[in-house]
């Protein structure tokens, strides 16, 4: 794809954002022939392919406004992106304005998950910048009659040092939109050394009304004459509801009416689960409402799942051959030698996104179009969810895109968002659908559950000769598509498929494993539990060894080179990332692990009794992490994380701020994984419900204290937002080996005694 | 008919005397600052002042606010940001910032009762208080720094 940047200030794209004469520029990843067309008049079936990702206008009051078009959860995509673009524009930040995209094809790949926003979107958002710049400083020499090379940028101004002249941006724009768009061979960036803001970083473009409550959230969307519903869902994934009491719900003062919401087709994909929703005056009147209801429900076959059955079925599907996913050298051989085996099993419970902000919507419906205001991950699928529902066109459907109060993967399924446009169409006002923390916990798409089964033969220096491993989940395939029962190669390239140790005989393989409950994206994904294993292996072997584990992980990992993963698992996708821009470079990964070490004083600091270090380290969205967790353990069993140093190799940052909390974060999300993430089933319905039976990490269980060391590096930029999350878990219960002696096989913590 | 104030204002409540302060101030008044996380005073989220004392708005019921003056988020730093959320922009301390007008809320709280709190004070104070998104060293930092300003 070639970034194409057209003028379309005539256009009206972004009428009512930029007075009209403005500069528009949109730059987009398509072919030219689509901009000819009005904004909204599209419904080409070839317009679904149109890739505009991202705009900027400037006005004539020198105010720039720069479309976000990812979405904002926390990881400041929001205001990283823009900051790219305002950089290579030399504009000044201060005048700078953000405005949140609807969702559009137009823009590209909206679906902010998979930690890609800046490595897709920084080249896009830098040429924006340029290509403005460039038009800019033309509008200037062209009005100062001077050659254009003599003119330059400075902050938010177009200078001609020689005759000691200035313009403004703002009074420049309308000379500028009259000119032709340079080609992209024509843009000359910024220097490194006249960057303002990339690589420096910038705290949130909406940090002071986050402070002040003035925040957008999906949850305090509004409309004049809403409404608001609460949903009763079938506990059992693909129940029905036989009946229910249809009178007694409105005996709740603020209780309008109820409404059926009908049961999905399988597959479920993104569509409501069904069920039966409660219309209120208010979000109190509606919960209360809800528990009038006395549905009855045909649970169907899923109401046998029973989540300890199930990890029996998935352990001992572990220990049987499965799908090879990569294969390398002979490892039947190796262990047919005999010598020393060493098998391991691990587990990995359910989990459940449980982001601050639970799922909910406000949409409506009128003139038989949908607008709806949304914390989404991905509201282009919001857009086509909908219209798939309600019989209409994907145009027909405008989705704002709210903040998010957290997102961790869950929102990128839009099931809330839809139920809150069928229910405005049915009721005919608009409808805000709020899930109570009960039904975001009972109702995810949740993290797959997972057995790991792991084999090794050592030699007599203790070293791997062969290394199997086979894991087990319901694969997220299973949401799109019926009967799908192995993890595709996205999801076996996420940590499984790469392993980067240097071992002659490698395989890599998957069981078979039904899926009885919504199966979805949760941050970080499947490296969670295969790093889990990976790396509480290595660990479990060095002590085997009786060596020390960090400089067992760094001859696991072997010499500095590039691993040709595809040779020995051809399906590898590497995050859908060329291997000539982001190769699986081992020389990263020692670093991070020796940055880590270092930081934590590893092998120079005498350890307490109950105290001990674990380090882990693991290469997911094309980042290098190492983590060493340094854990107390009291006499009563209970853990305490003094410290966490982690190190990051993410390719070139831009913005290191916001890149450390996103680690400083990961190491919490990891410590609540390990401490008590486990959602289980019985019946098929999940028994955990708020955070008394689903805790997360509060503040004096958290690590006390998380120090980031982040690589210089000028590598093409890679992810931030999940990368921390996968090394946390086998670092902390490597720690607790350390210890304590025990070993911990099983997540989560709260499942072990580790009293003394 | 239940009389309180909110954020100074006088205000007449005649709805249903069960339903809990959130959802009065969120559906009824728009004051959308304070946030539904739990509706069982597990998360924090919610947290208002009652009297200048932390509440969890979620599980504090209309009935039992006769005559008490209740402050929200929207009412701190109306005139100038507050010490305690210059510090939460100082130390760059939300991520998603879902929770964090109930932290502040709270931090707030706990200074007035403790202006000089050490770790363990802030951990006990904060404990009530999730952040999913895990930014509690910087919860902690921000804290001290507002302690040490109003010293």
């Amino acid at each position: 794809m070639s970034n194409m940047i057209a003028n379309v200030s005539r256009r009206g794209f972004l009428k009512g954002v930029v007075s009209a004469g403005a500069l528009v520029l949109s730059v987009r990843l398509v072919p030219d022939f689509v901009w000819g067309e009005e904004t909204g008049s599209g419904t080409d079936a070839d317009r679904a392919v149109l890739h505009p990702t991202a705009f900027v206008g400037i006005d004539s009051d020198g105010t720039i406004y720069i479309i976000a078009h990812r979405s904002e959860m926390g990881t400041t995509s929001r205001t990283s992106l823009p900051l790219v673009l305002a950089d290579e524009l030399d504009a000044d930040w201060k005048r700078v304005k953000i405005e949140q995209a609807i969702g559009d094809a137009r823009y590209g790949n909206q679906d902010t998950d998979g930690s890609h926003s800046i490595r897709d979107f920084y080249p896009v958002m830098r040429e924006a910048g340029a290509t403005a710049r460039l038009m800019l400083t033309r509008a200037a020499a062209a009005q100062w009659g001077v050659p254009a090379s003599e003119c330059e940028s400075d902050l938010h101004v177009i200078v001609h040092r020689a005759s000691n002249r200035r313009a403004g941006y703002g009074e420049l724009a309308a000379a500028a939109a009259k000119l032709p768009v340079p080609k992209k061979e024509e843009l000359q960036f910024k220097p490194k050394s006249a960057w303002r803001y990339v690589g420096k970083g910038a705290s949130s473009y909406d940090i002071v009304d986050i402070c002040t409550g003035k925040a957008g959230y999906g949850m305090d969307a509004h409309r004049d004459g809403m409404v608001y519903a609460s949903v009763e869902h079938p506990p059992v994934l693909g129940g029905k509801v036989k009946s229910y009491d249809e009178k007694g719900p409105l005996l709740v003062a603020g209780v309008k009416q109820t409404i059926p919401i009908k049961p999905f087709t399988p597959p479920h994909v993104f569509q409501p689960l069904g069920g039966v929703a409660v219309i209120a005056d208010s979000t109190w009147a509606a919960f209360k409402g809800r528990k009038k209801l006395n549905v009855v429900w045909d649970n169907g076959p899923n109401q046998s799942y029973d989540s300890d059955q199930y990890k029996k079925y998935l352990q001992e599907t572990a220990r049987k051959p499965g799908k090879v996913a990569r294969n390398l050298g002979d490892v039947d051989a190796a262990f047919a030698k005999g010598g020393k085996i060493v098998e391991a099993d691990y587990y990995v419970p359910h989990l459940a996104h449980a982001s601050m902000e639970t799922p909910v919507a406000l949409a409506e419906f009128k003139d038989g179009k949908v607008t709806a205001w949304a914390p989404t991950q991905d509201p282009q699928a919001v857009q086509e969810t909908i219209a798939k529902e309600l019989g209409i066109s994907k145009e027909d459907v405008i989705c704002h895109v709210t903040l998010l109060g957290g997102g961790f993967g869950r929102k990128s399924k839009p099931d809330y968002v839809a139920e809150a446009a069928i229910l405005s169409k049915a009721v005919g006002r608009p409808v805000q659908v709020v899930w109570s923390r009960e039904d975001d916990i009972q109702f995810g798409y949740y993290h797959a559950v997972a057995a790991m089964y792991m084999k090794a033969a050592v030699d007599e220096k203790g070293k791997p000769t062969a290394w199997l491993q086979r894991s087990v989940f319901p694969p997220i395939g299973s949401t799109f598509a019926l009967n799908t029962q192995y993890g595709d190669a996205g999801e076996l390239g996420l940590g499984w498929t790469d392993l980067p140790f240097d071992i002659p005989n490698h395989r890599a393989e998957n069981g078979p494993a039904e899926n009885h409950v919504r199966i979805g994206w949760f941050r970080s994904v499947a490296n969670i539990y295969h790093a889990f294993a990976e790396q509480s292996f290595a660990d479990e072997l060095a002590h085997l060894a009786g060596q020390d584990p960090l400089q067992y992980l760094l001859d696991l990992i072997g010499p500095a080179r590039i691993v040709d993963v595809k040779a020995s698992a051809p399906e590898y996708p590497n995050q859908g990332a060329s291997t000539t821009d982001y190769p699986l470079d081992t020389a990263r990964l020692r670093r991070v692990v020796e940055i880590a070490a270092e930081n934590a004083g590893w092998g120079k600091r005498k350890m307490g009794k109950g105290t001990g270090l674990g380090i882990a380290a693991h290469r997911s969205f094309l980042t290098y992490v190492a983590t060493v967790v340094e854990v107390e353990v009291n006499d009563q069993g209970e853990v305490k994380i003094p410290r966490v140093e982690t190190a990051v190799d993410a390719g070139f940052i831009v913005n290191p701020e916001s890149t450390r909390a996103q680690f400083e974060g990961a190491a919490v999300f990891g410590t609540s994984i390990v401490r008590s993430g486990e959602i289980t089933a019985k019946g098929g319905a999940i028994e955990q419900s708020n955070f008394d039976t689903y805790p997360v990490a509060h503040m004096n269980e958290a690590p006390y204290h998380t120090n980031v060391h982040i690589v210089d590096s000028s590598a093409p930029p890679a992810g931030v937002g999940e990368p921390g999350v996968p090394p946390f878990a086998p670092a902390m219960c490597n720690a607790i080996f350390a210890a304590t002696g025990k070993r911990i096989r099983e997540l989560p913590l709260s499942k072990v005694n580790l009293k003394a | 008919m239940i009389q309180l104030k909110v954020n100074g204002v006088e205000r007449l409540f005649d709805g249903d005397p069960n339903m809990p302060l959130l959802w009065y101030l969120r559906d009824v008044l728009g004051l959308t600052g304070t946030k539904y996380g739990c509706g069982m005073a597990l998360c924090g989220a919610c947290t208002v002042h009652q009297d200048g004392e932390a509440v969890r708005s979620c599980v504090t019921r209309m009935n039992a606010l006769k005559g008490t003056a209740i402050t929200t988020i929207e009412a701190i730093g109306k005139n100038g940001l507050h010490p305690v959320q210059q510090k939460w922009v100082e130390f760059n301390v939300p991520q998603c910032g879902f929770c964090q007008a109930g932290q502040i809320m709270q931090a707030i709280a706990l200074l007035k009762t403790n202006p000089k709190p050490n770790d363990q004070d802030i951990d006990d104070g904060m404990a009530g208080n999730i952040c999913r998104c895990g930014t509690y060293q910087r919860i902690r930092a921000a804290i001290k720094a507002a302690a040490g300003e109003s010293a």
